[in-house]
């Protein structure tokens, strides 16, 4: 159940693991997938009502990352949100050119609210999304000038994969989605920004016959889209990108044509269920999530930082609400190398082992450890509770590290990282619980303890 | 000519979000330059810091003046790439990783750092005093030491008892060390882990060992100077250091911001340079100063645009002081969409520093063969 909710969320403390064993597997996958209204996402106008500058900008420079990390960390449908993460990997936008943070929210919000529904309505709707006509400039596609940029990374970062499709296909594509743009740009006033909005232009629309991956006819960007649905590879691309973000590290996108998939049974059953559902996303969700390939999978993804984060924010319980402290906070999975609405390229992040470097090693301990050390956070004031009814009055130093081995995940360590675990505890003797004294100083040696864990090689995978 | 003794080091500052290179050395006695900055960035004759018929420095710059009168300091016009994209983002990757047509993903500074160490036994060997680590230095299997600030900078940083965290920090090594050897994602991180425990622990011993009676200002750049001051005269063994200098991304109210970053540059780079002396550690160092692009030649009434074409600064004692390169022709007709046009490739820049200075072949790591400025001495590196 916590390798669930780390995959398809972002992570659970105990309380909410044990409420969800109770209700049972199958109908966790379920809630995750399909949520009931009564679950709700993070509350948008309480956090507009006191933090109106996370909406609109004002004093906090690009806003986005902190209004997005109060939602992972305060929904109540952690798919959906894990699933807007996921679509922000893959129709990877970037502030860095888009220069207009709002648009990026927008954006996100969009996948937050679509993000589980239809494949190829998304890509429509990608199609239409001003930030990212912006970003891939088909503001810039005219029908005497056009420009691939977006017909380019429509098949092959978003569809198809490189080798599905031509150089002429580019060309095809692009003509396509000629006169998609954006509505006239409103000048610019201090501190403001106006809003872009989707526009067709018939006088900038090639309506000239196009021939597309081998069909014939004066297609326009949903004909397009139509067609690419219609490819093989479409469905094992996308299963393939789920594949990743879920279940295990693959290679890195561009070389996907030539690195076979880690798993092709799973590519291909999960390509299937997209063909067969017409490309809905809960029944291949729901398939992932209650696959034994994906059960198997535990501690098979290097952790990305806002994994890290996230997670480590929600299980310590910090940051709850609306607090000015997500403005800092949501810097902090930048120092570990990853930006919200600023991914380096429109390729996204690279995943697994490039997310370590020496850096980052420093970034994502220190974090971790300086949260789950900290026993006055609600989500460790739990931990320690629990680790001191566990054993009455005495503690061994074994018991100590299985306790919160166990809570923290529940990890499972090496041999060899246990041993080194309770070597350290045996450093400073048995805990005792009796009396004020020793239950602080015994609630400072679980801190250093979950300190400890969150330093080992186990503790940097998800 | 004397060489230096020890091994070439390189100190590279990032100026961040695009500096308006045609205000820093200012071309003041060019009518074009009078005519495109009539909305009130112009820098007047009376102000300049002249030093030459053409071309004179920024106000703010005059603590660094006096490094170029004394023939430390080399200026590089007309630096950039063909067909600069003008998007900060983009302009800084390219920078970083030498790779103007496609996404790459190593950095040229990386790339540096592993020639210049190949079997990786230095975790130091290069250093970003920063947050995060810049695209420049990230090459797989690569370490470098990236310290948000020198004084707190370490592992586990949250357990204050030192003894506590020292036995801590004791089972980390072990349990990473032994990490290695169960698998090719594992060995890796455990290789990595070990490097930045060991590096942090490289590093505060120096910081143990600095002292200076040059009193920096309290600004994050002058900070992040004096933090390589203190690890370069530590005799680390570093042999690049990189730090950003951010927000000269002024679309408005481009002046007091700008006056603001160059005062505190100027001074934070003049203490720099009077701390190594009195260490006697300046001789085998270079400063290196660039930014993604220049701005819009043209301003815009309060501010400038993003632009292309820019120049880089480098400083030393081994630096060919003076002017390099040609300034691009500023005339309207000669301008493309509104930018001056680049006449150097900032590979060739790169190819200087690391062929004439850290004696690495620069083709692979630059991805191919540019013209180079001589801002080198001949003869600087035995």
């Amino acid at each position: 159940m916590a390798h669930l909710m780390r995959r398809a969320g972002f992570g659970a403390n105990r309380e909410e693991l044990e409420r969800r064993v109770a209700q049972g597997y199958e109908a966790t996958v379920e809630e995750l997938v399909d949520p009931p209204e009564s679950l709700l996402p993070a509350d948008e106008d309480l956090l507009f009502r006191y933090m109106p500058s996370l909406e609109t900008g004002g004093p906090v420079t690009d806003p986005g990352a902190a209004n997005w990390l109060y939602h992972m960390i305060n929904t109540q449908r952690p798919l959906e949100e894990k699933m807007a993460f996921f679509w922000h990997h893959v129709f990877a936008t970037g502030n860095s050119k888009v220069d207009n943070d709002n648009h990026l929210t927008a954006q996100v919000k969009m996948f937050r609210e679509h993000g589980m529904g239809n494949y190829g309505e998304l890509l429509l709707r990608i199609a239409k999304n001003p930030a990212m006509i912006y970003w891939l400039d088909n503001n810039e596609n005219h029908k005497r000038s056009p420009n691939e940029n977006w017909g380019r990374e429509l098949l092959e970062l978003f569809s198809l994969g490189v080798g599905n499709y031509t150089e002429k296909d580019v060309f095809e594509c692009a003509r396509a989605f000629t006169g998609w743009t954006l509505g006239p740009k409103i000048p610019r006033v201090p501190n403001h920004r106006f809003f872009f909005q989707f526009e067709f232009r018939p006088e900038e629309h090639d309506f000239g016959e196009k021939t597309f991956l081998g069909r014939t006819g004066a297609f326009n960007g949903e004909d397009i889209i139509q067609i690419i649905l219609e490819q093989p590879a479409c469905s094992r691309f996308i299963a393939r990108h789920l594949y990743n973000f879920f279940v295990a590290d693959e290679a890195q996108v561009p070389a996907w044509d030539i690195e076979p998939p880690r798993d092709p049974a799973a590519i291909d059953l999960m390509a299937k269920t997209l063909v067969d559902n017409n490309y809905e996303l809960r029944p291949v969700l729901r398939l992932i999530l209650n696959s034994d390939f994906f059960k198997q999978a535990m501690f098979q993804k290097v952790k990305s930082p806002i994994e890290v984060v996230v997670g480590t924010l929600r299980l310590t319980g910090d940051l709850q609400g609306i607090t000015r402290a997500l403005v800092p906070a949501a810097k902090e999975s930048d120092y570990m190398g990853q930006s919200l609405h600023n991914p380096p390229s429109v390729e996204g992040w690279h995943t697994g082992p490039d997310w370590i470097n020496s850096g980052a090693v420093v970034s994502r301990v220190n974090f971790v450890a300086d949260h789950v050390s900290d026993v006055d956070l609600p989500g460790v004031s739990n931990i320690v509770r629990r680790v001191a009814a566990s054993n009455g009055k005495e503690m061994s130093p074994a018991a100590l590290v299985d306790e919160c081995v166990d809570l923290i995940g529940p990890l499972q360590v090496s041999e060899q990282t246990r041993a080194e675990l309770i070597s350290h505890a045996e450093g400073d003797g048995a805990l005792s619980w009796a009396g004020d004294d020793a239950y602080a100083a015994s609630s400072q040696r679980v801190g250093e303890m979950l300190a400890l864990i969150a330093a080992t090689p186990e503790y940097q995978f998800g | 000519m004397t060489t230096a003794s020890k091994a070439p080091v390189v100190v590279v500052i990032q100026l961040t979000g695009g500096n308006d290179f045609m205000n820093t050395v200012v071309p003041y006695n060019n009518g074009h330059y009078h005519d495109a900055r009539s909305g009130g960035l112009r820098v007047e004759e009376d102000a300049v810091l002249k030093i030459d018929g053409e071309f004179g420095l920024h106000p703010t710059l005059a603590p660094i003046k006096e490094i170029y009168d004394q023939g430390d300091m080399a200026i590089i016009q007309g630096v950039g790439y063909p067909n600069s994209p003008r998007s900060h983002f983009r302009s800084m990757d390219i920078w970083h990783t030498c790779e103007p047509n496609k996404v790459g993903t190593e950095g040229w500074a990386g790339r540096a750092v592993r020639d210049l160490d190949p079997s990786a036994e230095n975790p130091v060997t290069g250093v970003h005093i920063g947050q995060g680590l810049p695209r420049a230095l990230v090459v797989s299997g690569v370490p470098v030491a990236s310290v948000a600030d020198l004084s707190t900078y370490g592992l586990l940083t949250s357990i204050e008892q030192e003894q506590k965290r020292d036995r801590m920090l004791k089972r980390f090594v072990n349990m990473y060390g032994r990490a290695i050897g169960t698998g090719p994602v594992n060995d890796y991180l455990g290789r990595t882990g070990l490097d930045a425990l060991k590096g942090a622990d490289i590093l505060k011993d120096g910081r143990a060992k600095y002292s200076s009676g040059i009193e920096y200002g309290t600004d994050q750049i002058s900070k992040n100077l004096r933090d390589i001051a203190s690890i370069h005269t530590a005799d680390l063994g570093t042999r690049l250091f990189y730090t950003s200098h951010l927000g000269f991304d002024t679309h408005a109210n481009q002046q007091p911001t700008f006056d603001r970053l160059w005062t505190d540059l100027s001074r934070g780079i003049a203490d720099f340079w009077d701390d190594l002396r009195a260490h006697q550690a300046d001789e085998n160092v270079v400063m290196f100063l660039f930014s993604e692009f220049g701005r819009r030649v043209r301003d815009n009434g309060s501010g400038s645009d993003h632009g292309a074409g820019g120049g880089c600064i480098a400083i030393g004692p081994r630096v060919r002081g003076g002017m390099h390169g040609q300034f691009p022709n500023m005339a309207p007709e000669a301008l493309e969409s509104g930018d001056l046009v680049p006449n150097q490739d900032f590979r060739g820049v790169y190819s200087t520093l690391l062929e004439d200075w850290l004696e690495l072949d620069p083709v692979p790591i630059v991805d191919g063969t540019f013209e180079k400025p001589a801002f080198i001495q001949t003869g600087a590196v035995a």
